[in-house]
Formats: C-alpha cells, sequence, structure tokens
C-alpha cells in the first residue's frame, strides 16, 4: 500500500513537469515571480501582485492584446519565491522553458530584482523594474542591457529629502536640529549612507543618529532618545512594520518637530487608514501627483478590481511598466523580446505616472522622491522632473 | 527608571508571546514550530472584528480564546498524540514534533493567505500617551503588560494551586512518574496544548494593538518565544516570566545605553550565555 | 578493501558522471533544478555525517552557509574566487569549532536552540557591521554560471561522500557510533566524546561554509535576509530526516523527491503553494516515519523475515 502511493507520488511529479509545455497556444502567457511569503510578501501584497491581477483584467475585458493584428488573451502563471532569491532565478527559467511564458513580469524589490537579472539578460526578456531602488543602475544596465529602471537612484530619494529639510528652514520654518534613524537593512543602510553627508554638507546638525535592526518590537527607546534631542526635524529611513511603529511611538511620545519623515510604507493607504487625521503633514518616500487624470482614473480602477486603493509611489510605477510592455508589443506587432525591448529603449510612453522615457542607462529620469499626506491623500512634493509637485506644509501635533 | 519600565513593558509583550509555547513544550513535549502562526490568527481576529465592527481587542480576546483552545485541541488529538504513542523516546518525538508543527506552520500560513492575503494588518486602538512617574508610555503597550501581568499570575496560581495545575505541573517534571501517581498523562497533555494554543492567540490579539503584522510574521515569533522559553527553563512558568522580563529589560537598556542596532545580538549573546552557564534554566535543578 | 566496497566506490563514481553530463542537455530549467539539489545534498548529507551519530539536531546551517556568502561578497573584489572556497571553509571551520568546543556539551534540545539563536546572531552582527560601515549592497559579479556552479557543488558532493565513507569505516566514525548509542558508555571505553562530535561538526560547517560560498555568485546581490534565512536550515533539516540519517545516501534519497515536489506543488498549484506544501509535508512525516531509509530497511527486514520463513 504504501509502495503504491509513493509510485503514485512520482509518475504524478513527472507528468506535471512534464505537462507545462502544452498550454493553448492562442493565449499569451504572462509568467509573474513575487513574493507571497517571507518578509517582503506584505509589500508585494499592496504594491505588486493587484497591479497584474488589474492590467490582465482590463487587456482581457478589451478582447486581449494585439498583437501583428490577432487579438490574443493574457493567461497569468504566478509563483511564489518566498523572498528567496534561489527561488525567484529558479522561477523565471520555469516560467521560460516550461511554461512557455510569452512575457515575464519583474520581480518585487530591490534585491531579488537584481538576483533575477542575468536570468532575464541571458533569456532575452525585458526586465522593467519598478521597485528597485539603487545607485548601481549603470552598473547594472551596462551588465544587463534589457534591465529597466521606474524608480530611481536611492542618492535622488535620499537627498530630496534632504532638500526639502534645506528649503523649509530657508523659508524660516524650521530650525538647524535633526534626528536621524535608519533600519539597519540593505535599503536603509544606503539611503542613510546618502543623506547623511547630505544633511551636515547643508550646514544641519544632526543631534541624534542611530539604526536598529529589523524586526525590532519596541521601538520606544529610540523615540524616547529623539526627544530628549530635541529635534526641530526628523527623519527614518525605514521599513513597512517599522514606519508605523515609529511614528505610533512619536504620537505617544508626543514628538513635536515641525517636520517628520517615515520611509517606505508611509505612502501605504493602510497608513491613513490606522492613523487617520494625525498622519497630516507625515512626509515620506515616493509621492504621486494626485491631481493628475490618469492617476485618479488609475486609482479608481484599481480599487474596483481589487478591493484596495493603490500605494502613492510605486503601486503607479509598478502599473505604468505593465502599460509601457502592453504599447511596445501591440505597437511593435510581435512577442519576439529583442524587438520589445528595442522598442522601449527607443520610445517614450504615455502612463499612469505620466511620460516616461528612459535614458541611455534605461533608467527612468524623472520620478517622485518625497510626498506628504495633505488632507488625506499623499502628494508629491519633490520630483525629478514630474509636474504636479505641491508645496509642502509643517506637522502641526498628532491630533 | 525610564529604561526600567519601558523594559518591563517589552518584557510583558515577551511573555506573552511565550507562555503558550511554554506550556506546550514544557508539558505536553511538543516543540511547536506552528506558535507563531496561532499567534497571528490571534491578531488577525482582533484585527478583522476591530476593522469591521469596532470590537474592541479586549473583548475579542473572550471569544479567541475558547476557540483556540478547541483548535489546539483537536490539532493535539488528531495530529500530534499518534506521533507520541509512536515515538518510542523522547528525542524521536521531538523530531517527529519538529517535522509535524513546520508542516503544521506552513498549513496555518497557507490558510490565511489564501483566505486573507498577505497584507500588512494594522490598525490603531489605544495608541494614546499615559505618563507614569514623568514619562509617556503607549497605552496600548501598558494594556499589554497588564493583560500580561494578570494572564501571568492567573496561571501560575492555577498551577500552583488548583489540582489540575498541579497534575500538569506532575507531568511537566516527569511524565512517568506521573502515571504511576494515577495522573492521565494523555489527556493532560492534551489541555496544555490546547491551553498553550489559547495564551497564545490571546496574546495575538493584545500584541496585535501596537505591532503591524502579516502573515507569515509567525515564525519570527516563533523563534522569540523558544528563547525565552529555553532561557527560563522548560515547563517552568515562573522562569519564562522572569526569562522575558530580564530579555525585555537587556534588550530596552542596549537600545538606550548602547546602540539600538545591537538589541538583538545582545538579546542572542544573553540566550548563548544562559545556555552556555545555566542550560537548565533560571530556576531548573542542575541535572544529575 | 572488500570487493562490496569496490562495488559501491565504482556505483557512486558512475552515478556522479550521470550527473555530471546534465548540463549537456541545455536545459537551463533542468540546470537550475540540478543546482537545488547538489546544493541541498551537500548540506544534507554533510548535516547527517554530524547529526546521524550523534542525534544533534543543528539548525546552525544557515549561519555557516551565510558566512560563506558574505566571505565570498566580501572578498571576490581583491581575491580570486578559486583562493576563496577554501578560505570560506577555513572560517567556518574554525567558528564551527569555537561554537562545538563551547555548546557540545549542551544536551538535545539546548543544542538545537543555541544553533538557531547562532545564526540569527551572525546575521544581526554582520548587518550591524555593515550599518557602522555605510556599506551599499554586497555585489557579486562573476562569469560564473549555472552550468558551473552546479559542476563545483557536484564536486563537492563527491569529495563529502568520499569523507562520509572514509568516516564510517575509520575509527571516528565507530567512536560515533557508541556515542549515538550511549555517550557514557562511550566515555567509559576512553573515547574522547567530545573531540569527535567538535570534528564532525568542523566538517558540516566548513562544507556549508563553502557551499554558500558557491552558491554566491549566483545571488550576485547579497543581503543579511536572504544569506542567513533560517529557511534553509530547517529545509537540510527535513530533507535529511526525510531521506534518513542512518545511512550515507539517505539524506540524497530525500533531497531528490522533495525537491521535486517542491517544485511540481508551486509549479501546478499556484496559489496553494504554502498550504500544500505544508499538508504534503504533513503526509511525509505520517506515511514515512524513519525516511526512506526506514522504508527501506523496513521492506528489507520483511523481504527477508519472509525468506526465512519459506
Amino acid at each position: 500500500m504504501k509502495r503504491r502511493t509513493f509510485f503514485k507520488v512520482t509518475t504524478t511529479l513527472a507528468a506535471t513537469l512534464v505537462a507545462g509545455a502544452a498550454f493553448a497556444q492562442d493565449n499569451i502567457i504572462v509568467g509573474a515571480v513575487a513574493p507571497k511569503t517571507g518578509p517582503l510578501a506584505g509589500g508585494a501584497a499592496v504594491t505588486h501582485w493587484p497591479n497584474i491581477q488589474l492590467w490582465v483584467e482590463e487587456v482581457n475585458e478589451r478582447g486581449g492584446l494585439n498583437v501583428g493584428g490577432e487579438q490574443r488573451m493574457l493567461e497569468v502563471i504566478e509563483y511564489d519565491d518566498q523572498t528567496n532569491p534561489a527561488e525567484t532565478i529558479k522561477a523565471v527559467q520555469r516560467l521560460a522553458q516550461q511554461d512557455n511564458a510569452d512575457i515575464i513580469l519583474a520581480p518585487y524589490s530591490t534585491g531579488l530584482n537584481i538576483a533575477a537579472a542575468p536570468i532575464f539578460d541571458r533569456l532575452g526578456f525585458p526586465q522593467i523594474t519598478s521597485s528597485a531602488a539603487t545607485d548601481q543602475i549603470g552598473d547594472l544596465s551596462g551588465q544587463f542591457n534589457d534591465m529597466f529602471f521606474l524608480l530611481g537612484r536611492s542618492t535622488d530619494l535620499a537627498e530630496d529629502a534632504v532638500e526639502v529639510l534645506t528649503d523649509l528652514r530657508e523659508a524660516g520654518e524650521i530650525g538647524n536640529r535633526v534626528a536621524m534613524v535608519n533600519v539597519a537593512d540593505a535599503f536603509g543602510i544606503e539611503l542613510m549612507a546618502v543623506a547623511k553627508p547630505a544633511v551636515e554638507a547643508a550646514g544641519f546638525e544632526l543631534v541624534y543618529e542611530t539604526s536598529y535592526p529589523l524586526g525590532t518590537q519596541d521601538l520606544s527607546p529610540i523615540m524616547k532618545a529623539v526627544k530628549g534631542a530635541d529635534p526641530d526635524a526628523f527623519v527614518a529611513w525605514s521599513y513597512p512594520p517599522d514606519t508605523f511603529g515609529l511614528t505610533e511611538q512619536a504620537m505617544i511620545e508626543e514628538l513635536d518637530v515641525k517636520a517628520f519623515y517615515t520611509a517606505v510604507a508611509t505612502a501605504f493607504p493602510a497608513f491613513a487608514g490606522r492613523f487617520g487625521a494625525a498622519a497630516e503633514g507625515v512626509m515620506g518616500i515616493g509621492g504621486v501627483n494626485t491631481a493628475s487624470p490618469e492617476f485618479m482614473d488609475y486609482a479608481a480602477r484599481h480599487e474596483a478590481a481589487t478591493g484596495a486603493k493603490p500605494d502613492y509611489w510605486a503601486s503607479g510605477m509598478m502599473y505604468a511598466s505593465l502599460q509601457i510592455l502592453e504599447e511596445a508589443i501591440e505597437t511593435t506587432g510581435t512577442l519576439d523580446m529583442a524587438e520589445v525591448t528595442q522598442f522601449i529603449k527607443d520610445n517614450a510612453f504615455e502612463t499612469v505616472m505620466g511620460t516616461i522615457d528612459f535614458d541611455e542607462q534605461n533608467s527612468n529620469t524623472a520620478y517622485w522622491t518625497v510626498g506628504q499626506w495633505q488632507g488625506g491623500e499623499f502628494k508629491g512634493i519633490k520630483e525629478t522632473g514630474r509636474d504636479g509637485a505641491v508645496e509642502p506644509i509643517l506637522k502641526s501635533g498628532w491630533e | 527608571m525610564d529604561i526600567l519600565i519601558t523594559g518591563l513593558i517589552l518584557g510583558g509583550t515577551y511573555a506573552l508571546i511565550a507562555l503558550g509555547l511554554n506550556l506546550q513544550y514544557g508539558v505536553s513535549r511538543i516543540m511547536n514550530l506552528a506558535n507563531g502562526e496561532m499567534l497571528v490568527i490571534g491578531a488577525f481576529a482582533a484585527f478583522t472584528l476591530f476593522t469591521v465592527g469596532q470590537v474592541s481587542p479586549l473583548l475579542t480576546i473572550f471569544l479567541v480564546a475558547p476557540l483556540a483552545y478547541v483548535l489546539n485541541w483537536l490539532v493535539y488529538r488528531i495530529m500530534l498524540r499518534p506521533l507520541v504513542k509512536r515515538a518510542k523516546n523522547r528525542g524521536m518525538l521531538e523530531v517527529d514534533a519538529i517535522l509535524t508543527t513546520f508542516g503544521l506552520s506552513f498549513v496555518m500560513v497557507g490558510i490565511m493567505i489564501w483566505a486573507f492575503g498577505g497584507d500588512y494588518f494594522s490598525y490603531s486602538y489605544l495608541a494614546r500617551p499615559i505618563t507614569v512617574f514623568g514619562d509617556n508610555y503607549g497605552l496600548n503597550r501598558v494594556v499589554a503588560f497588564i493583560c500580561a501581568a494578570v494572564l501571568c499570575a492567573g496561571l501560575f496560581l492555577w498551577l500552583n494551586v488548583s489540582r489540575a495545575g498541579m497534575a500538569i505541573r506532575a507531568v511537566a517534571v516527569s511524565p512517568e512518574n506521573a502515571r504511576l501517581v494515577g495522573i492521565d498523562v494523555p489527556k493532560l497533555s492534551a489541555r496544555a496544548f490546547a491551553l498553550g494554543g489559547a495564551v497564545t492567540a490571546v496574546g495575538g490579539a493584545v500584541i496585535s494593538t501596537f505591532l503591524t503584522l502579516d502573515a507569515s510574521t509567525g515564525v519570527m515569533f516563533t523563534m522569540k518565544a523558544l528563547i525565552i522559553v529555553i532561557m527560563g527553563g522548560v515547563g517552568d512558568v515562573r522562569g519564562t516570566i522572569l526569562a522575558a522580563l530580564v530579555l525585555g529589560v537587556g534588550e530596552t537598556f542596549v537600545a538606550s545605553v548602547i546602540d539600538p542596532g545591537l538589541t538583538l545580538v545582545a538579546a542572542y549573546a544573553l540566550f548563548i550565555l544562559i545556555l552556555l552557564f545555566r542550560p537548565q534554566g533560571f530556576f531548573g535543578k542542575k541535572p544529575t | 578493501m572488500k570487493r562490496a566496497d569496490w562495488q559501491n566506490l565504482g556505483w557512486g563514481a558512475a552515478l556522479l558522471v550521470v550527473a555530471a553530463l546534465l548540463p549537456l542537455t541545455g536545459d537551463g530549467y533542468l540546470i537550475s533544478l540540478g543546482v537545488s539539489i547538489a546544493m541541498y545534498t551537500v548540506l544534507a548529507t554533510s548535516w547527517a555525517l554530524f547529526s546521524g551519530p550523534t542525534h544533534y539536531i543543528s539548525l546552525a546551517t544557515a549561519a555557516f552557509f551565510g558566512i560563506g556568502t558574505y566571505v565570498m561578497g566580501s572578498g571576490i573584489e581583491y581575491i580570486n574566487y578559486w583562493l576563496l572556497l577554501p578560505i570560506a571553509g577555513l572560517i567556518g571551520g574554525v567558528i564551527a569549532a569555537l561554537v562545538g568546543l563551547a555548546t557540545l556539551r549542551l544536551s538535545g534540545v539546548y543544542f538545537v536552540i543555541f544553533t538557531l539563536g547562532l545564526a540569527e546572531m551572525t546575521r544581526q552582527a554582520v548587518t550591524w557591521y555593515q550599518n557602522q560601515t555605510g556599506h551599499k549592497g554586497t555585489y557579486v559579479l562573476t562569469e560564473l554560471t549555472d552550468p558551473h556552479i552546479y559542476w563545483q557543488l557536484l564536486a563537492l558532493a563527491a569529495l563529502v561522500f568520499l569523507l562520509g565513507w572514509a568516516i564510517g569505516r575509520s575509527k571516528l566514525g565507530f567512536a560515533l557510533r557508541i556515542i549515538g548509542d550511549d555517550e557514557d558508555v562511550a566515555r567509559h571505553v576512553g573515547i574522547n566524546t567530545a573531540l569527535s562530535k567538535v570534528a564532525l561538526f568542523v566538517v558540516s560547517g566548513a562544507t556549508a561554509a563553502i557551499v554558500g560560498a558557491m552558491i554566491a555568485p549566483r545571488y550576485i546581490y547579497i543581503e543579511p535576509a536572504t544569506a542567513f534565512t533560517p529557511m534553509l536550515s530547517f529545509q537540510v533539516v527535513i530533507m535529511a530526516l526525510l531521506g534518513g540519517t542512518g545511512r550515507l545516501w539517505g539524506p540524497l534519497v530525500g533531497v531528490i523527491p522533495f525537491t521535486l515536489l517542491w517544485e511540481a506543488i508551486s509549479s501546478s498549484f499556484l496559489n496553494q503553494t504554502t498550504l500544500l506544501l505544508g499538508l504534503s509535508f504533513l503526509a511525509i512525516v505520517y506515511l514515512l516515519p524513519g525516511g526512506f531509509v526506514g522504508l527501506y530497511d523496513r521492506l528489507r527486514g520483511r523481504a527477508k523475515k519472509r525468506s526465512a520463513m519459506a
């Protein structure tokens, strides 16, 4: 009996491994791999997966993609990489070679995208990253020609935040004392490394700085120390759980700063959901032009299709990456990825985030760097070439 | 003073995380790697009821506790009891338990993702400052500390005063001898396991008022709980409470005085030192 | 050596040659699957070398793996790749020796938790160090591709098998078997139990570090969270136990079906992967106690009984 079950399992295994090739040729197979479990699953569930769902639904409702005069429906194959780069690599390979995917969407996060870059490159798929922020764009796109970057360089993201503070100081709105903390994880460390010299160069006095490990459960000692240092502005290069944690501690400590900045997840709708009116005036990484009709329309469709609002940073970029791919395929009329990649390099695209035109390093040069909660929306206040930035307001208390 | 109170409050949180596992591991001899998932389920229940029906998490625990008790009792009866029967010695049970509960943790994460998605769930409850000795503390954390204190005291009294509690302690010390004096070991093991699960789920509901969680964060709590249980001594409620408080104060001390970046290093170093010099836990007797 | 030994050796060599031919298929997916299998085979076999006879469950694999990854990540700009592999092994071995000397007198479960803590502590320490130095991501950009990595891992696997085979025939192996049966007896007959255990722990630690160093070029971008992922430790334990630690080939027969099952589930049930993995996992525990080795021994025992009756 036992032996028979074992044989049955192995034969089913063999069958499923081989069966991948037998999909219908009419549909366009879209491969998607990103975390559904592991440390980054929470972020991917907000920013990454809903956009794929939305895009595929919309395209199929229209009757599919027009490839060389032929309407073809989209069919998604999703894999969970468990936030593990080895799994990402394997899944991309499986999508290309077992599932015969016609398109493979870029994975989620900086680390997983970079890990997957060589395999995308070898298989010849364009990798339009919408959640990778790094300063290695030149090196990476030099080595992996098919890799595109939408989210921007981390240096700009950090320096622009410092610039917002500098502007406020020049206007006489805030003083000279800055407290700055970071989560001790790749992204946080990188941003801190840029921001610290920038703050000092701008003539600020860094009255408190520290780092804390990812997964710290109690941030109150940090916020107590921050309050003790009596800063005029607070900046945290933080990740989702601690962005929430630091903000809550700031409320509890009644941290009285005129400028309060937290990084990743400040732009999540859940941030306003949790802090309500207290979120008003909180600054964070990212931002969008909330007044642009394209974005408003996108946000409404996103909510209707997925039941959740998009975030005010990478969500729109993720959707834009899908729009770029869609336009490149429909205009070239082919699923030949080399041709599609070349088209993406050569052309500018109209997206929900505005016009996107990649430079010679395959990088989008116009993006939002700093946003702020104003009247229940996270509005872009600083950009590298986008329209619609609003003036920053001062944080006034936590009520 | 400030460090001490902050540390004690954090210690209370840790006690909530670890108490349940201590019962499960100490009495039922199941090293439950799915403990953190039970915590997340408790937290999720509190979150859902709060966002949908504005039900206070402090009321939710009265619903969560009996449900978690029944659920864990079933888990023990259906899944773990056969392993206990099958095991020839403690080592074999340990291996089987690790494997089974590891699989179980996957199942639980899978069900949560399938049913509710992988999004963060966080809400604001009692996120107001409260002043103690001139310093501000989060009211939700203070409330959690009080919950932990009540739970610890209740559990401790129950284990030391009531008949059932004494029997459970007897099983924790020596299942063989407990059997000899007429204690129904299997039945009590099941109850202790169920009780442990209920305590963990309640802990989850309480800490969800100030921590941001998602479906796959459980493993983080499992590890913390394991460390605390081992530090305090397996099967010893006093030890667990003390270990939780020591860890809380230690981490806060390091964060405030040395460097917040070293808190977790310090926690593990503390744990390793205790393992090396008092492997039997704070109150454990030296093995002969 | 007896004839049977030569025969076993011959079979092993033949299997190795067949396995080494895999990249010639040119199928990238098969090769990447092969890398996973080779990697877990090395890790699980070296894990079982230590844990099989001593019954200590070590969750430190991730710690040593991560150390190896970081040795490669921080050294690749300055030192030759091939030199870094033994360096990683050396560092892993030294750390394993220190840890072993300090902790192997702990018994059973304390050791389990200790090793888990060790992995987390190393990870936190590395992160903290990176933060102190204002470190910007660690990149390992090399020309190495999957087939290279696969062959390297295969060679390492062969080495581990040879080593395991040699240990099994040596005095050390004999001593370890006695320790596994009863440590007190071992001590009484004059075996240096601590040293024997440490020796094996060093082997498994050094191996895991080398594996980490070999895999680093595949990750390209190294983060503490991925290099020290605790999942790795658990997966290694589970695969080894699924195969069974009683025999040298046990972990291998655990790794292969587990990896294939994992693949099959994650490719055919896209949204319930985690759930089904958990369920199949439970099925393995309940239907296959003692792993495949246990099943094999039981079947053989039954066959023997039957032939004895007839």
